[in-house]
């Protein structure tokens, strides 16, 4: 076989090879989204949405973490930005639709993480946590003193409203439908973002950030991007939060809430789409059945326990120990 | 005058809290050679590559690309004007393939490294370019292993096909052949003369025999400042030379002193 042959050989292989990957994730993409739609059908609805907003906050949070490499101590903020804002707006404007507060909670989120990505982005590794944790530290003072927040007492009486001020939303079964087609329309965006040439870049900047650098890319701006829809979908989850509970508090903006995403996030397998999503199932639940019973003071040490244990036996998570070990064995 | 030298440094500074790493170093890089920049361990010489990219900022100093002053430039930017460098320490991205490796330099001219909505399947017609560049260094048959799986050799033969992808006017390698045995040395050398044609390179290589098949000329820095400067025979000549590189007595120049008595 000629040069050129063999080229042309092995194009075609990786062609196949990303054929057969993109069948995978599309009939995992499936298997989800059956298991979703009938999940309220044996599950408390309230109980679900709950895992699932905490889902998009980890999703949102592995974006930065798992797939730029950056890890931020002070998501939380995000999440509690997004959940005071759609609260406060809704209490209070009684003319707002449901929709409309939460995308003015999303912006809110988004404007915020700018300020973070401008103010800690050039910082790099444990450095990079601390001032996203100081900064995320001010928001969480500023929830605590605004009167608007309700403070300790948190915000009560959210009205869950009306989808464009048509589908009611107190049923729980369409608010259940609503926050289902949001948390997987956000999902398919992530994987697609970081299946995109904009992924490939921070790939790229995760694995060798001056290698990215001498390649002509200017990575600040790569990863302010990717701080920025972080901050978002992260804002996003608090704002549907909000709607789903009827109620934003402190415990959102609080900086066990960033630790908490970071342990979601490395359970089930950070750089993973699905790692995330699992992880947050896991947590939630384990947290609610300590929770009830006579454990309930021991939740916290507990979930230590099993950071401790994550982080040195089972490094890549729950998925990323799967998909190594289907890798191993089914080639 | 300055057409004839592609890249020129004035006066080049650094210091370390105080420590003076790079020390008034002049270097005038003429257009299509080969040009060594050697000397002992801790010389900075890899530092005068960290200033001329901007991975770190110089004390005080000029550098002129095409008589142009880039200084203030950023090191993305001096990539983009066609100065792309390498590191001494193998630089690759360890859990892509080897055509993806070589897909993210080439990638970065597309315009689309911001597409976030855009499929990856969009990268596809990048492929044909990118076996080519792999096929150069002969690493064809690689295309679709995770690099960390290659050997080192291979990694940096992956490195420097990374690095021609960017189709450089400059390229700038530090030590494309350390720690590799003699049979990858040889390939090393084979590799830069061909990437040579057509392009000005400056190489920092300790080793001496390379030095001498390769390089028109050579720059030898001792303690941050210019020792010599001339082609190979002259400066091997020189005894300064040959008293900073004993004196300094590291294992790399143990083995270089031999070379420089069995190239005489
Ligand atoms: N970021 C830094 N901070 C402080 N000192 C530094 C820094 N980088 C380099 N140096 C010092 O500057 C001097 C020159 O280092 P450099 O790496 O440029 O040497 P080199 O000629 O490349 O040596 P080698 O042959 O070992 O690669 C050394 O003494 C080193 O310790
Ligand atoms: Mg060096």
């Amino acid at each position: 076989m000629s040069q050129i042959d063999i080229q042309s050989d092995i194009q075609q292989t990786i062609l196949k090879q990303q054929k057969i990957d993109s069948r995978r994730k599309w009939i995992l993409n499936g298997v989800l989204l059956v298991l979703l739609l009938l999940a309220p059908f044996v599950m408390y609805p309230v109980f679900l949405m709950k895992i699932l907003c905490f889902a998009l906050f980890a999703v949102a949070f592995n974006l930065l973490f798992g797939f730029t490499g950056l890890l931020s101590f002070g998501h939380a903020a995000f999440l509690a930005t997004g959940g005071y804002t759609t609260g406060y707006l809704l209490s209070n404007f009684s003319g707002l639709t449901t929709e409309m507060g939460v995308i003015a909670g999303t912006l809110m989120a988004t404007v915020l993480g700018l300020g973070f990505a401008l103010l800690s982005i050039r910082r790099q590794g444990i450095y990079f946590a601390m001032v996203t944790l100081a900064l995320a530290q001010l928001v969480f003072f500023f929830f605590v003193q605004a009167s608007f927040t309700g403070g300790e007492d948190g915000m009560h009486g959210v009205p869950r409203g009306e989808l464009f001020g048509l589908i009611n939303l107190e049923d729980n079964l369409n608010l259940y439908y609503v926050v289902l087609t949001v948390f997987l329309g956000c999902y398919l965006l992530v994987q697609r973002i970081v299946s995109s040439p904009y992924g490939h870049v921070l790939k790229a900047i995760k694995q060798n950030e001056p290698r990215a650098i001498s390649l002509g890319y200017k990575v600040d701006r790569y990863k302010i991007l990717a701080f920025v829809m972080s901050a978002a979908l992260a804002g996003l989850a608090g704002s549907m939060k909000s709607v789903v509970f009827e109620l934003a508090s402190l415990n959102d903006a609080h900086w066990h809430m960033s630790g908490e995403v970071i342990l979601m996030t490395l359970i089930g397998g950070m750089g993973t789409l699905l790692g995330p999503v699992l992880g947050a199932t896991l947590v939630v639940n384990i947290e609610y059945q300590l929770g009830q019973g006579p454990l309930r003071d021991w939740v916290d040490p507990i979930l230590g326990g099993i950071f401790v244990i994550t982080v040195l036996a089972f490094r890549s998570g729950i998925v990323g120990e799967v998909q190594k070990f289907v890798r191993k064995n089914m080639g | 005058m300055s057409d004839q030298y592609v890249l020129e440094t004035q006066n080049l500074v650094k210091e370390f809290k105080g420590f003076v790493a790079v020390d008034d170093v002049n270097l005038k890089i003429q257009k299509g050679h080969i040009h060594a920049l050697i000397g002992p361990n801790g010389a900075g010489k890899t530092t005068v590559f960290n200033l001329l990219t901007k991975f770190l900022i110089p004390t005080r100093g000029q550098i002129l690309l095409k008589g142009e002053d880039i200084t203030p430039l950023k090191s993305a930017a001096i990539a983009r004007k066609g100065m792309v460098r390498s590191f001494q320490i193998s630089a690759v991205f360890p859990h892509m393939t080897a055509l993806e490796n070589i897909r993210v330099a080439l990638q970065s001219f597309e315009g689309n490294s911001f597409s976030f909505w855009k499929s990856g399947a969009s990268l596809n017609r990048l492929n044909a370019r990118s076996m080519e560049l792999l096929e150069s260094v002969g690493l064809t048959e690689f295309a679709n292993t995770t690099t960390v799986e290659l050997a080192y050799g291979r990694k940096r033969a992956l490195e420097l096909a990374t690095t021609l992808a960017m189709e450089p006017e400059i390229l700038l390698l530090d030590e494309p052949t350390q720690g590799m045995g003699t049979e990858d040395v040889d390939r090393v050398v084979e590799l830069v003369r061909k990437a040579a044609q057509g392009r000005t390179v400056l190489m920092v290589e300790h080793n001496l025999g390379v030095v001498s098949k390769l390089c028109d000329r050579i720059t030898v820095l001792a303690q941050g400042a210019v020792l010599t400067e001339g082609d190979y025979e002259t400066v091997s000549a020189d005894p300064r030379v040959r008293e900073v590189y004993m004196g300094a007595g590291s294992s790399g120049e143990r083995g270089t002193d031999a070379e420089v008595e069995a190239a005489q």
